[in-house]
């Protein structure tokens, strides 16, 4: 009876599935909603929605769902601070009025609201008529009636339009996520398994037993083995600002499944802006002092490490050949592209992954001419799930 | 709905009224309840509460990033069988004496409806929510070594935390019921400290809710959570430390602030707003 909901959500963005929906039918049917639109409301979140990321979205499409509902005008503020201080809360529920309650539409029980806004000029409490509080009518605040809509108060039972209405989940949308497991997957395949590390021995080596055995003349004697663990050891190297601005979202989605994927020995980010120059950043932020020296990255991060370096390769061409260049609080004398052969000649492992598309408009701009340049040094592949499994499988192999 | 299977909440645990629902809609509909939320809300005191309040036993699997599927359904001890075989010992033709169920498998054949808590599913492989799909979805598996399916003789309710360090797959997330905690506002903040220090001054709590907030709304890497409050109320308690002096020298800030970062520009902001 829903079905309109269902392709709704949809088509909001919401990846809801016929499993899903078909358990929050089960659901209905099991009377888990507690025939209330509140319950409905926190029912359906519950089975369908499974990140609260995706909360405001529901909350959106709930809302425009049930928006007819919702639009009644603007209360007067005398009415909704009353209601907002409950008098009291008698024990009055009357089976008969919840049941003549329960055959209004929420359409019946709007029109019904503005009418009686307009008959009613004092305050009722207890009662089963007028909007008041604690009562049995289909309005007001801490009523007893199981439906209706609620006017001022807060909490316990609170209506679902107000609750969708508050879409107290704004902040945590956050799209960026959608989409890291798959980079998180091909991040999986950047692992070497390594017997030669410090670890306990406490797996058992069936070959060697077996061998061990025999030469006991029978007697049993297990050999145990050092475990298998990835002994990958990452270095992450980002392009911050300017013209990365555009990419953040891709970046930030990178740098997340990286930054998830447990499986590896190390992990080191260091960021930069255009290209490397004497000082890298450990913030994104790029301030003057949160840093260290790249010589001192070049010195103290073996050449063992695996590095993927981060950017769109497009600057003006003296960002990368000038002598003395003046970036974000760090000057220096050597140019940019010689710091990059510095990366490139220390370590065996190394990859260039580029967010930019490439299009018509870049290929005639002048800085393609980095772009190219930096192309020819790097093995650089575009930031897409497809070639960063290539770059991966260039990452496992030396150059 | 079953009125035996309904938890509203315990003694000793406050839950706002959308968990105590998700919760309950999950153990009628028999799926895993899925919990999300900021460190030191109460995830696992869930389980414990719901396991307290219906009277059920509570099995906890703690997830370690070495954990596999595997683990949670049985282990085969071959070594033991190897070595008991070389001495003639006894039962060693019986495959079964040497096969141990892990709290996956000790749920399943559990008489009596357990709780069963899959503790910070996150902290595992990426792969494992997906090795146990068919598991949580039949509440069944399979020894080959003894050829026996294990399945359950009463549904266990499931509770699985997770506190959002990896993504979970789709297919896992789509047979569970979700619900994130959010962190408590000053309301549910005070009955939650008043489950746990019944005689506590209004005076103090209002200071130690007034400091509390304001320190969480500071731009700090650790924001302090629950569970750090009723430390540091603890902590109050015991050094005798006045109601008035609690926002002027916030004592003991390391109670709730873990790093010194985030102490250091505590006091920064303190001295620019001269608390």
């Amino acid at each position: 009876m829903f079905s309109d909901f269902f392709y709704l959500l949809r088509s909001r963005g919401l990846d809801v599935s016929l499993n899903e929906w078909l358990t929050l039918m089960e659901a209905l049917e099991k009377g888990l909603a507690d025939s209330s639109l509140t319950g409905f409301y926190y029912l359906s979140r519950a089975v369908l929605v499974k990140s609260e990321t995706e909360f405001d979205k529901f909350d959106g499409a709930f809302l425009e769902y049930f928006k007819d509902v919702q639009n009644f005008e603007e209360l007067p503020k005398e009415l909704l601070d009353w209601l907002n201080n409950p008098k009291e809360n008698p024990d009055n529920y009357d089976a008969a009025q919840d049941k003549k309650n329960l055959g209004l539409s929420m359409e019946e029980i709007q029109k019904m609201l503005l009418e009686r806004l307009k008959e009613q000029d004092s305050e009722h409490n207890g009662g089963k008529y007028w909007v008041g509080t604690g009562g049995m009518s289909v309005f007001g605040n801490n009523g007893n009636a199981s439906n209706g809509i609620r006017v001022g108060g807060v909490s316990q039972k609170r209506r679902a339009m107000q609750g969708a209405g508050e879409r107290q989940f704004k902040d945590f949308r956050d799209d960026n996520v959608l989409g890291t497991r798959q980079f998180q997957m091909a991040f999986r395949k950047l692992r070497q398994f390594s017997t030669k590390i410090d670890a306990l021995k406490t797996e058992l080596d069936i070959d060697s037993s077996i061998d061990e055995t025999c030469e006991n003349a029978g007697n049993l004697k297990i050999v145990y083995q050092k475990p298998r663990k990835n002994s990958v050891k990452v270095l992450l190297l980002m392009d911050s600002g300017g013209s990365m601005d555009y990419y953040m979202h891709l970046c930030s989605m990178l740098f997340n499944a990286v930054a998830k994927s447990s499986h590896f020995k190390d992990l080191k980010v260091y960021y930069f802006h255009n290209c490397i120059y004497s000082m890298l950043y450990t913030d994104p932020t790029l301030y003057p002092g949160k840093w260290v020296e790249t010589d001192w990255v070049l010195k103290n991060i073996g050449s063992d490490y695996k590095v993927i370096i981060v950017g769109d390769a497009s600057m003006d061409p003296s960002e990368l050949y000038g002598r003395s260049y003046y970036n974000y609080g760090a000057r220096t004398d050597v140019p940019g592209i010689e710091y990059l052969k510095k990366f490139k000649g220390r370590y065996k492992h190394i990859v260039w992954l580029n967010p930019m598309v490439e299009t018509g408009v870049w290929r005639t701009s002048y800085w393609m001419e980095t772009y190219n340049i930096i192309k020819s040094e790097f093995d650089m592949y575009p930031l897409t799930v497809e070639a960063l499994d290539k770059a991966i499988k260039k990452l496992m192999v030396a150059k | 709905m079953d009125t035996n299977n309904t938890f509203n909440g315990s003694s000793d645990y406050v839950a706002s009224q959308e968990l105590m629902r998700a919760a309950n809609i999950a153990i009628a509909l028999e799926k895993p309840l899925l919990i999300k939320g900021e460190p030191g809300t109460g995830k696992t005191m869930l389980a414990q509460a719901i396991s307290k309040a219906l009277g059920k036993k509570l099995i906890i699997w703690n997830i370690k990033s070495t954990t596999k599927a595997q683990d949670g359904l049985y282990v085969y001890d071959v070594v033991q069988r190897l070595y008991d075989s070389q001495f003639g010992g006894e039962g060693v033709d019986d495959i079964k004496k040497y096969v141990k169920l892990g709290k996956l498998g000790e749920a399943f054949s559990s008489d009596e409806q357990v709780i069963l808590l899959i503790d910070e599913i996150d902290k595992a492989d990426i792969e494992f929510p997906n090795d146990l799909l068919w598991e949580l979805d039949k509440m069944e598996f399979y020894i080959p070594e003894t050829k026996e399916t294990v399945s359950a003789k009463k549904r266990p309710i499931v509770i699985i935390t997770s506190n959002a360090e990896k993504e979970l797959p789709d297919a896992f997330l789509r047979r569970c019921i979700f619900h994130y905690i959010q962190f408590p506002d000053k309301e549910l903040m005070e009955k939650i400290v008043r489950v746990h220090f019944e005689n506590l001054e209004q005076k103090l709590l209002d200071e130690v809710m007034d400091t509390f907030y304001w320190i969480r709304g500071l731009d700090i890497n650790k924001k302090p959570s629950t569970s750090e409050v009723i430390d540091w109320i603890q902590a109050l308690e015991i050094g005798g430390v006045p109601a008035e002096k609690i926002k002027e020298e916030i004592p003991f800030a390391g109670v709730l602030l873990k790093k010194n970062e985030d102490i250091d520009s505590m006091e920064k902001s303190r001295r620019r707003f001269k608390f």
